[in-house]
């Protein structure tokens, strides 16, 4: 391969974030290269259900984005397909629609309020009963007490995605390389003058840090610390079904595990199925640091959650089960935003479970910034001098 | 022991697997795929490729390389995806 010479910006991570930065990047008229220590779209990215969800989010901030990135999606597909063809741009997306449920008394009340909020903010949600729940999802649980039903729930294939993104900044004249590991920066009167890779230094005006999970370490190379975490999560995968599971359906608990900072354990059953016919069976999130080991009581919990919203599954054979790392912030937040740190090293990550949904509207986020134009939503509260990034932060 | 092969009875021998059993039978396919209905059988026969799925009891998507028989199972071909029944 011909050494990298020089781009206007350097994005560091090639998975859906990293992809999206760069194609939105591309788009604004930046030579963009995409590096990767590893495959494109080949970690966190690879290891998701391709969620792009208003369901599991309460108001605030990061449903802002989730309804901006909602409306953006399709728009980027048909983007996509106008410039690469049907086939390359042929993400498997597929707006099917969510339905959250309740199995108990006492989860109809805190879903209701979380529906009614939602409501107030924009989300079309409606508020169903059992009946008509069960007439939607016919294998459903008839155990369930109460659902919501999300018609703007999507699914998308990430790694198709990444990997089409990644094909439109190529188009366009950039260059994306697998293999190949961004070890540091290269600082010049306290600003981004390039990035180190191998023992090369590509000179560029702007380092955007798209590392998901890894995000903390790279940061740390470049020499502007955030805190970012693994949260580990587990899939199980059956062989490919009949239609069993219409939408994505998970169970109203999820939101709240979802949103806490346990380190233990915590598992919340999400059953859907992808075009093919199988079912992924999730979700599980523990902080467990980077352990790949596979641990078979969390998908036994997993096994077992599932059984109990879709009774149909209990004698289905699991075909596989794979694990990944979400990237973590304290805050819940992802940051997005240029280091004040170090002007011209930017943050694009900390989605946890949500960075394929969040990733257009993240991207327009950055591209915004970048060119100094006002992002649609706001972007304070993603910025990345805030305390929860900061305050632990090991230097 | 015997097993059930598509409704006939059939020998087999202890440690046999299931496509063991089928494949001394001269049975071939015991699967068609879920798109075209293509025939399938035996492929890696180490568990890996999921092309020898067969039902086995009523349970669907069981990989006859890896399942050993026992005495009395119910095995029939399978089209396509199928639901535990």
């Amino acid at each position: 391969m011909s050494p990298i010479e020089s781009a206007d910006v350097v994005v560091v991570g090639a998975g859906i974030v990293g992809a999206a930065c760069a194609e939105a990047l591309s788009a604004a008229g930046r030579r963009v290269l995409v590096v990767d220590r590893g495959a494109p779209a080949g970690a966190t990215t690879a290891s998701g259900e391709g969620n792009v969800l208003l369901s599991d989010k309460a108001p605030g901030p990061e449903l802002r984005l989730a309804l901006a990135s909602r409306r953006l999606w399709p728009q980027l597909l048909e983007t996509l397909r106008a410039e690469l063809g049907e086939d390359l741009a042929d993400v498997e997306w597929e707006s099917k629609g969510g339905l959250v449920v309740a199995l108990h008394e006492d989860s109809i009340g805190p879903l209701r309020i979380l529906t009614e909020a939602q409501r107030e903010a924009g989300v079309d949600v409606q508020d169903l009963g059992q009946g008509a729940a069960c007439a939607m999802e016919p294998h459903l649980t008839r155990a369930v007490t109460a659902a919501a039903h999300y018609p703007e729930d999507a699914q998308v294939q990430p790694v198709l995605a990444a990997t089409a993104l990644l094909a439109a900044v190529r188009a366009r004249g950039g260059e994306v390389r697998g293999g190949t590991e961004a070890r540091g920066l290269v600082v010049q009167g306290g600003r981004v003058a390039g990035v180190r890779i191998g023992g090369d230094a590509v000179p560029c005006g702007a380092v955007v840090n798209a590392c998901g999970p890894w995000a903390g370490h790279f940061s740390v190379a470049a020499g502007a610390p955030i805190e970012i975490l693994p949260r580990r999560g587990m899939v199980l995968v059956t062989a490919p079904l009949p239609r069993v599971v219409g939408r994505k359906v998970y169970a109203a608990d999820y939101v709240a595990a979802v949103a806490s900072g346990d380190v233990d354990l915590r598992v919340s059953p999400v059953v859907e199925s992808t075009a093919t016919g199988t079912v992924l069976i999730g979700s599980s999130r523990q902080r467990v640091g980077f352990d790949e080991s596979l641990e078979v009581e969390v998908l036994r919990r997993l096994a077992r959650s599932a059984v109990r919203l879709f009774p149909v599954l209990k004698d289905v054979p699991v075909m596989r089960a794979y694990g990944g790392f979400r990237p973590y912030t304290p805050d819940h937040l992802p940051v997005i935003g240029e280091d004040p740190r170090m002007p011209g090293l930017w943050h694009a990550g900390g989605h946890e479970g949500a960075g394929i949904g969040l990733a257009p509207g993240t991207a327009r986020m950055l591209a915004d910034l970048m060119d100094r134009r006002r992002p649609e939503v706001d972007p304070v509260p993603f910025r990345v001098a805030r305390p929860a990034l900061m305050a632990e932060v090991r230097t | 022991m015997r097993v059930v092969w598509d409704g006939e009875e059939v020998e087999a021998r202890e440690g046999q697997t299931v496509a063991g059993v089928l494949m001394g039978l001269g049975v071939r396919s015991w699967r068609t795929t879920r798109g075209t209905g293509r025939p399938r059988g035996l492929f890696c026969g180490i568990g890996a490729c999921f092309d020898c799925l067969v039902k086995v009891n009523g349970v669907p998507d069981v990989r006859a390389c890896q399942r050993f028989v026992a005495d009395g199972d119910d095995i029939r071909p399978q089209s396509g995806a199928e639901l535990p029944s």
